[in-house]
C-alpha cells in the first residue's frame, strides 16, 4: 500500500480557507470568479515548503504557524508613515492593501495617473506560485499607476505600504505601466507598526516602455517580527535601463520574488540589493531573468551581511532563450558573516540555449579581512569601529553601483543606523 | 624611548623572532637590514600588534609602558605608527573618511578634542602637497587604483598626518624608482625630530642614501647578528648577507 499520504492541512491553511470562504459569501465581492481560479490554483499547491524545489530554503508550510485575519480598512495618523526619509517626493500611500488617500499627494503630478483598484489582475504569473495566487484570492485591494510616455518625472514618486495593527495580514496587488521615453524614480517601502507580528503578501507588476529608464528602490523595513512575501513580474521593452534595488533589514521571514523578462532588444536591466540580518531572521530573494531577444544586458549584484543565527537565502537563475544571442548577465552574490551561527544558501544558476553568449555567476561568503582590519586598527581606529567601517564599505560598493544620488544617502544613513553607526564617521 | 628586550615571537606556531634586544632612543634612526625571511617584516607586525603575531617570550616597552597587552589601535594612540610593505586596498572607503576617522580616534583616545572639518582639510591640502599626493588621488577609495608610488606617499602622508613618534618603516623602498624613492625619502626626512624614533626596516643600502640611519643591525634568522654605524650598510651593500647567513646555518 504505497499510495501517497494526502498532506494534512495546516492550521495556517485552515485559517485561510475560513477567511476565503467568508470573502466569497460576501455579495458584494469583486470578481469572484477570478478569485475562485486564483484559489483553486493555491489549493493545489498549498502553502510552499521545503519539498518544492523553488521554496527548498524557505519552507513556508513551518514557519508560517497561522494565517492571521484580513486586515480592516483604517487610516493610521500621518506621521507613522516613514517611506523614503522626508525626501520631497510624490506620495502614495496604501494602507492594509488599499489606497489611502487621505495619506497620499492629492496635487496632480504630470505625466502620472494613480488608479485605485480592486486588486484583481489578470496575470500569467498568478498560477505560477501558490504566493501569488493565494495573494489574487484575497486581495484586499490595488492601485494602477501609468507613467505617461516620455514624461520626465523629477520628484521621485513614493509608495509607501503600511500594514495597521497586529495579528493581521494585507494582501496588495499593484499595476504600474511606464510609457515610452519615461524617465522615473519609484521609492517603495513596507512598513508597518513597530514590533507587530503581521503578514503582508504583495504582488507588483511592471511593464516598461522601449527607451524608459528606471530606477525602483524597494525599502523592506516591516516589523522585525512580521512575515513579508512580495512578488514581482516585470516585463521589459527595447533599449530600457531598469534599475532595480532592495534594501532588506526588516521581517522575521521575508521572501522577494523577481521575475524578469527582458522582452526587447538593447536593454539593461540591474538588478541589485542589499540584506542586512540579525538575531534569528530569515531573508529570502528569488530571482528569474529572462532573456528572451538578443543583446540584452543583465546585472545581479547582492550583497547581505548575516549576524547571529540568521539566515540568508539567495536564488537566482538567469536564462537564455535560443534567440537570445550576445546575452550579457552576470550575477555575483556577496555575504559576510559575522558569527558562526549565521548561514547563507546561494543558488546561483545559468541555463544558456544560445550559443553566442557571455554569462558568469558566482559566490563569495567570509567573515571580515583580517589585514583590512589590521590596518584599520594600526592607524588607531578601535576594532569594533573598524569593523563598522568595513561592512559599511562593503555594502556601500553594491549601493553606488544603484546609481541613482538621491537614494545613495537614504540607504548609507539606514544602513549606518542599522549599524550603530551614526557618529562613526564624517565625510 | 623604546626597549625591545629579548624578544621572541612565532606566528602559526612558526618561531620567526629568536631574542631581539633594542634599544631605539627619541631622535634616532635605527636601520634593520637583513637577508629575505631573517625575520624584518614580523618584527614590524609585532611591534605595531597585529592579532596572530604572538609574543612568546621577552618584553617590548615603550616610553615605559610595556605593550604585550596593548591592541595595534592603543599602541598607534601612543605613538606608533607602521608605513605597510604593500598598503592594502579598501574599495568603499574614501581615503579623506579614513584620514579624519583614524586622526579623531587618536586624538579620542588621547583625550583630546576632535579636529574640525576646516582645520582637517587645511592640513591635508598643506601636507599633500609637498608629498605630491593629488587632491584626486584624495577622493579614491583608500589606495584603491593607486601606483606602487601612490601608495608609498600616500603612507607617508597618513604618518606625517598622525603625528607619530615611534615610525617603523617596513621596505618603503619597494617597488619604488628612483624618483619615487626621493620623493618618499624627503617626507620622511621632513619628520625627524628630537621627539621621534624611527625604525627603517629594507634590504638595500640604496634607501639609507636618502635617509641616513644613526645606528644599522643586521637581522638575521630572528636575531640581530650585528649592529654598526652607517658604515656597516655599505658593507653589506658590497659583500652581501653571506657572511651572516653561513654563520647561523654552521
Amino acid at each position: 500500500m504505497n499510495a501517497p499520504a494526502k498532506i494534512q492541512e495546516t492550521k495556517a491553511e485552515q485559517s485561510l480557507d475560513a477567511q476565503f470562504n467568508a470573502l466569497i459569501a460576501e455579495k458584494t465581492q469583486t470578481n469572484a470568479n477570478q478569485r475562485k481560479q486564483a484559489w483553486d490554483a493555491f489549493k493545489a499547491k498549498g502553502i510552499p515548503h521545503r519539498r518544492v524545489e523553488e521554496w527548498h530554503y524557505t519552507d513556508l508550510r513551518t514557519k508560517m504557524r497561522d494565517a492571521f485575519a484580513l486586515a480592516p480598512t483604517c487610516v493610521p495618523k500621518a506621521d507613522v508613515l516613514q517611506g523614503a526619509g522626508g525626501l520631497e517626493s510624490y506620495r502614495i500611500a496604501i494602507v492594509n492593501g488599499r489606497f489611502a488617500p487621505e495619506l497620499s499627494s492629492n496635487q496632480e503630478l504630470d505625466g502620472l495617473t494613480v488608479t485605485a483598484t480592486d486588486g484583481v489582475v489578470s496575470s500569467e504569473l498568478a498560477s505560477k506560485d501558490a504566493m501569488i495566487s493565494l495573494n489574487q484570492a484575497l486581495v484586499q485591494g490595488g492601485i494602477s499607476i501609468e507613467v505617461a510616455a516620455n514624461a520626465k518625472i523629477e520628484k521621485p514618486i513614493e509608495i509607501v505600504r503600511y500594514t495597521d495593527g497586529a495579528d493581521v495580514s494585507s494582501y496588495a496587488s499593484t499595476c504600474v505601466e511606464i510609457g515610452a521615453g519615461a524617465n522615473v524614480l519609484f521609492i517603495e517601502s513596507f512598513e508597518g507598526e513597530n514590533g507587530a507580528d503581521y503578514q503582508s503578501n504583495a504582488f507588483t507588476e511592471i511593464k516598461v516602455g522601449d527607451e524608459a529608464d528606471v530606477h525602483w528602490l524597494k525599502l523592506q523595513v516591516e516589523s522585525q517580527k512580521a512575515q513579508h512575501i512580495e512578488t514581482l513580474g516585470i516585463e521589459l521593452g527595447a533599449k530600457v535601463n531598469f534599475q532595480h534595488f532592495i534594501y532588506n533589514e526588516g521581517s522575521s521571514l521575508s521572501r522577494a520574488q523577481l521575475f524578469v523578462e527582458l522582452k526587447g532588444e538593447g536593454t539593461h536591466a540591474g538588478l541589485r540589493g542589499i540584506s542586512l540580518l540579525q538575531d534569528q531572521q530569515h531573508a529570502d530573494i528569488t530571482l528569474y531573468v529572462n532573456h528572451a531577444v538578443p543583446e540584452c544586458e543583465s546585472r545581479e549584484y547582492y550583497r547581505t551581511v548575516v549576524d547571529d543565527k540568521a539566515r540568508a537565502v539567495f536564488q537566482g537563475k538567469i536564462i537564455v532563450e535560443p534567440a537570445a544571442q550576445k546575452t550579457d548577465g552576470q550575477m555575483m552574490i556577496k555575504s559576510l558573516l559575522l558569527s558562526d551561527a549565521a548561514e547563507i544558501n546561494a543558488k546561483p544558476e545559468l541555463e544558456i540555449f544560445a550559443d553566442d553568449v557571455q554569462c558568469a555567476h558566482g559566490s563569495t561568503t567570509g567573515d571580515i579581512d583580517e589585514d583590512l582590519l589590521f590596518y584599520l586598527t594600526a592607524r588607531g581606529i578601535p576594532e569594533a569601529q573598524a569593523r563598522k567601517i568595513l561592512i559599511l564599505a562593503f555594502l556601500s560598493e553594491a549601493v553606488e553601483e544603484f546609481e541613482e544620488e538621491r537614494c545613495v544617502e537614504l540607504l548609507e544613513a539606514m544602513t549606518r543606523k542599522w549599524l550603530h553607526a551614526d557618529e562613526m564617521v564624517s565625510e | 624611548m623604546l626597549e625591545i628586550k629579548n624578544l621572541h615571537a612565532e606566528v602559526d606556531g612558526n618561531k620567526i623572532l629568536r631574542g631581539i634586544d633594542l634599544v631605539v632612543r627619541p631622535g634616532e634612526i635605527h636601520a634593520i637590514m637583513g637577508p629575505n625571511g631573517s625575520g624584518k617584516s614580523t618584527l614590524s607586525y609585532v611591534l605595531a600588534g597585529k592579532d596572530d603575531y604572538e609574543i612568546t617570550e621577552g618584553t617590548i616597552t615603550y616610553n615605559g609602558v610595556d605593550w604585550s597587552e596593548m591592541s595595534a589601535h592603543e599602541r598607534a594612540a601612543a605613538g606608533m605608527f607602521l608605513a605597510f610593505q604593500y598598503p592594502i586596498e579598501i574599495p568603499g572607503v574614501a581615503t579623506m573618511t579614513f584620514l579624519k576617522t583614524a586622526l579623531n580616534a587618536q586624538r579620542k583616545a588621547r583625550g583630546e578634542d576632535e579636529i574640525s572639518t576646516p582645520d582637517f582639510m587645511k592640513l591635508v591640502r598643506e601636507k599633500s602637497k609637498a608629498l605630491n599626493v593629488t587632491p584626486e588621488m584624495l577622493r579614491r577609495p583608500l589606495n584603491v587604483g593607486f601606483s606602487g608610488g601612490e601608495k608609498k606617499r600616500a603612507e607617508i602622508l597618513q604618518m606625517s598626518l598622525l603625528e607619530p613618534t615611534l615610525c617603523v618603516l617596513d621596505e618603503t623602498d619597494s617597488g619604488l624608482d628612483i624618483d619615487a624613492l626621493r620623493v618618499v625619502s624627503e617626507g620622511v626626512n621632513q619628520l625627524r625630530s628630537p621627539d621621534r624614533s624611527m625604525i627603517v626596516i629594507t634590504h638595500y643600502q640604496r634607501l639609507l642614501d636618502h635617509i641616513v640611519p644613526d645606528v644599522v643591525h643586521v637581522l638575521s634568522k630572528g636575531k640581530i647578528v650585528k649592529t654598526g654605524g652607517k658604515e656597516l650598510a655599505l658593507e653589506l651593500e658590497k659583500n652581501g648577507y653571506a657572511e651572516y647567513v653561513d654563520e647561523e646555518a654552521a
